[in-house]
């Protein structure tokens, strides 16, 4: 892709994208980001920033726009540009634009602009109810996941917080993706210090951040709890960074201990691309170390079989229920691709049909889906016999759904006012 | 507090074939402000993360006052970094905002109130304490980041480019702010910039950096007066110093159709040329010397810069070279004119031609 400059007639306006935005064209760069008429705007839930940022509505989607230096926005832009080549969750940048002026001549900051990401929060909004401790721990936890995989990556970040971070909906947990990248820089590997540096930070950051939400009334927690759950980015990151990378020293006898190894990454939802096994000289202990490549693996695997897109959580959750289709049906000798192929007909595409329109902007298809098997769990256990899906999807969406945020984007709301149910 | 050292600290990344920072020899006194600047890719930044632990050193060591945390954690060092996170939180107090990484930390409540009231004192912002966030300026806000690493109270503070996402008023502004901050502190900084203007304003010493090793540790007066390279000294000050590489003669070197007189020692010990640096200030119009084209005149009130063009001499391969002088703001020589300088006596630098080290006092 070439990077594309578009300069206007009236201005020195330059707009670096990867691909180009005419429409970006119709936006106010004349006016500073805080001038900006409301009828631009998207009114989403906003983080804390040190910049301006604006949710802005440009046809159909929605753009986050962050007002900084030219220089800073290039170098993030790349940085972004890169962390999605190597497939970590992270947002998408769309531009930079830089050579804004005032009517009066007055030179203006630049502006990042990436694209809003469908169906994510700012952790502010997961507390704008009541805050239940689980959600917090939740929250922790999967800013746990990503911080191991962009350590792996080789990308030390610098400024790891709940604030730089936005937060999917994964089968009851949360997915976290990186939103700001303006001090992380990418090596071929993060030094122990770096990942030391990372973690001290996120605590102190995390523990900041929610006692701002306790400040705020938010949240009902004194500082001991507060700190637990700061704590908790440390055990858990370190917990998992052990188990993807820490070496593994055996008997010759326990082999199978290999093979174990490699289910629990891939419980994890990290592939193990190669593994180093050792043995020494008299043969009687094998060492093992994995060097895990990529995270995502029950979502790579449910894309292969059926091209459904979905968080790792929801993957797995989706891949057990076609699994126990497969045992029900008894087709444990079939394809798989082919079992998969119509699992998505008979079972996963009926539960999405089911859904009146109005309702599905509600949230996304993968979560919905096991949102639905999460009440037929609870629906089967009422009435003490198997409910069917049919059943249970007419009293989902009957009973449950109606009273669920719209998540796609929540337009139109002022963000002290968005009604979110965090937990169930 | 306390004094940092760099013991031959070299750092070779992992397929690197140089060391990014290679062998550095660098003392930093105890409340010194030590500023190391240099282009990009010099091994500023590097260094400063070897300091603070977020580097490796695969040579040397490095001590914080006389203790050896080469291999220490970053945050067992007593070292802060001062900007990294800017954010403010909207719904906590000033007060809080300072002092919440030390209840984190499990630092009684009274000294918390103490160590809070003290750095507000120091940044003028005893009467906003109890406000929040939202009711500050811009440079208050700033402040009260800064006041978050005070408080903590480290043994050094590590600064990587602060000013970097500030608009050039605030960060003017910012710059002064914190050079007095830190002299009134008296903790112990090291602080780095590409900007080499940013290092001579603030540093109580400044060290250039080039490929990965020192050039020169000096105080913004020494580095300037006496610069020990050609790097060095067309790096150091704005507009830079001119740097012409001449022919040598019988007791000097040719000035246009003049000699500048250069002890014989010196011309001994170099070959057939030599560069020679002069100051846009340090160039006097003259009737003979060095001729030069002006092509523009930049009016500055009391000042004028010439820029102009030194036409097939003076140049790397005898090319076409652009010469800077400060002259007289009411009396500029017309832009298209030739004029001729001479450099002021006893304000010319001269360096080896090949090694670009410098020659004589």
């Amino acid at each position: 892709m070439i990077p594309v400059s578009t300069p206007t007639t009236t201005t020195s306006l330059q707009i670096t994208a990867a691909r180009p935005y005419p429409e970006l064209l119709d936006l106010p760069w004349q006016v500073p980001l805080e001038e900006w008429p409301e009828h631009h705007l998207a009114a989403l839930p906003r983080g804390i920033s040190r910049h301006v940022v604006r949710f802005v509505k440009l046809g159909s989607r929605v753009l986050a726009v962050k007002e900084t230096n030219a220089e800073i926005a290039h170098r993030e832009y790349r940085m972004l540009r890169l962390l999605n080549r190597l497939e970590v969750p992270s947002v998408q940048p769309v531009a930079v634009i830089t050579g804004r002026t005032a009517p009066d001549g007055e030179p203006l900051n630049s502006v990042l602009i990436t694209r809003h990401l469908q169906f994510s929060l700012p952790y502010r909004a997961l507390y704008s109810q009541t805050l239940r401790p689980d959600t917090a721990k939740r929250a922790v936890d999967a800013l746990a996941v990503l911080l191991v995989r962009l350590h792996l990556t080789g990308f030390y970040w610098g400024d790891v917080s709940l604030s730089n971070t936005l937060f999917r909906r994964d089968a009851g947990a949360f997915a976290a993706y990186l939103v700001d990248a303006e001090t992380g820089e990418l090596y071929d590997v993060v030094s122990d210090g770096q990942r030391e540096y990372d973690l001290d930070v996120a605590r102190t950051n995390i523990a900041g951040e929610l006692m701002d939400v306790v400040a705020s009334g938010a949240l009902d927690a004194d500082m001991d709890e507060v700190l637990a759950i700061s704590d908790r980015i440390i055990s858990r990151y370190r917990t998992l960074w052990q188990e993807l990378t820490e070496p593994e020293s055996f008997g010759r006898g326990d082999r199978w201990r290999v093979d174990a190894r490699i289910r629990r990454l891939n419980e994890l939802g990290f592939d193990v691309g190669e593994l180093a096994i050792t043995t020494d000289i008299d043969g009687t202990t094998v060492r093992i170390e994995p060097k895990v490549v990529d995270a995502g693996h029950h979502s790579r695997r449910l894309l292969r079989l059926t091209g459904l897109d979905a968080e790792e959580n929801q993957a797995r959750r989706l891949l057990n229920d076609l699994d126990a289709y497969r045992a029900a049906t008894d087709r444990q000798s079939d394809d798989e691709e082919i079992v998969a192929h119509d699992w998505v007909a008979a079972v996963f595409e009926p539960v999405q049909r089911h859904v009146p329109r109005e309702l599905r902007g509600k949230m996304e298809a993968a979560e919905l889906f096991h949102e639905v098997l999460e009440h037929r769990w609870y629906l089967s256990e009422r009435a003490g016999r198997d409910v069917g899906i049919e059943e249970a999807v007419d009293s989902y969406v009957v009973g449950v759904l109606p009273d669920k945020p719209d998540e796609r984007a929540v337009l139109g709301v002022d963000t002290e006012a968005i009604r979110v149910i965090a937990d169930r | 507090m306390a004094t940092v050292t760099f013991d031959k600290a070299t750092r070779i990344y992992p397929g690197g074939d140089k060391p990014a920072v290679d062998a550095l020899d660098l003392h930093v006194e105890d409340g010194e402000f030590l500023v190391l600047v240099g282009p990009s890719g010099c091994g500023k930044s590097t260094s400063l993360r070897m300091l603070a632990g977020l580097e490796d050193v695969n040579g040397g060591r490095i001590l914080i006052g006389d203790r050896d945390v080469t291999t220490v954690p970053p945050k067992d060092r007593d070292i802060a970094m001062v900007f990294q996170n800017y954010a403010l939180y909207p719904h906590m107090t000033v007060a809080d905002n300072m002092g919440f990484a030390l209840k984190i930390a499990g630092t009684p409540k009274d000294e918390i109130k103490r160590r809070v009231q003290e750095a507000a004192k120091i940044l003028d912002l005893e009467a906003y304490l109890s406000r929040k966030p939202k009711a500050l300026s811009g440079g208050q806000r700033q402040r009260v980041a800064m006041g978050r690493a005070i408080v903590r109270q480290p043994q050094v503070f590590l600064m990587d480019e602060p000013l970097s996402n500030l608009d050039a008023k605030l960060r003017v502004q910012t710059r002064t702010q914190i050079a007095s901050l830190q002299r009134r502190l008296a903790v112990t900084t090291v602080y780095v910039t590409h900007d080499q203007v940013e290092a001579m304003t603030m540093g109580d010493r400044v060290a250039v950096l080039k490929d990965g090793l020192l050039q020169q540790v000096d105080t913004p007066r020494r580095m300037y007066d006496h610069p020990n390279n050609v790097f060095v000294a067309g790096f150091i000050g704005s507009p830079a110093m001119n740097l012409l590489t001449l022919d040598t003669t019988d007791g000097g070197v040719k000035f246009g159709d003049t000699v500048h007189p250069v002890e014989r020692a010196a011309l001994a010990a170099t070959g057939d040329k030599l560069t020679l640096g002069v100051r846009p200030e340090d160039l006097e119009l003259s009737d003979q010397g060095l001729p030069v084209i002006v092509d523009v005149v930049e009016e500055l009130g009391a000042d004028a810069y010439i820029y102009g063009t030194l036409r097939g001499e003076g140049g790397p391969a005898g090319g076409d070279l652009q010469v800077i002088a400060r002259v007289d703001g009411r009396r500029p020589p017309e832009k298209g004119s030739t004029v001729h300088f001479t450099p002021k006596a006893g304000h010319v630098h001269l360096f080896d031609d090949k090694s670009g080290l410098r020659i004589g006092a």
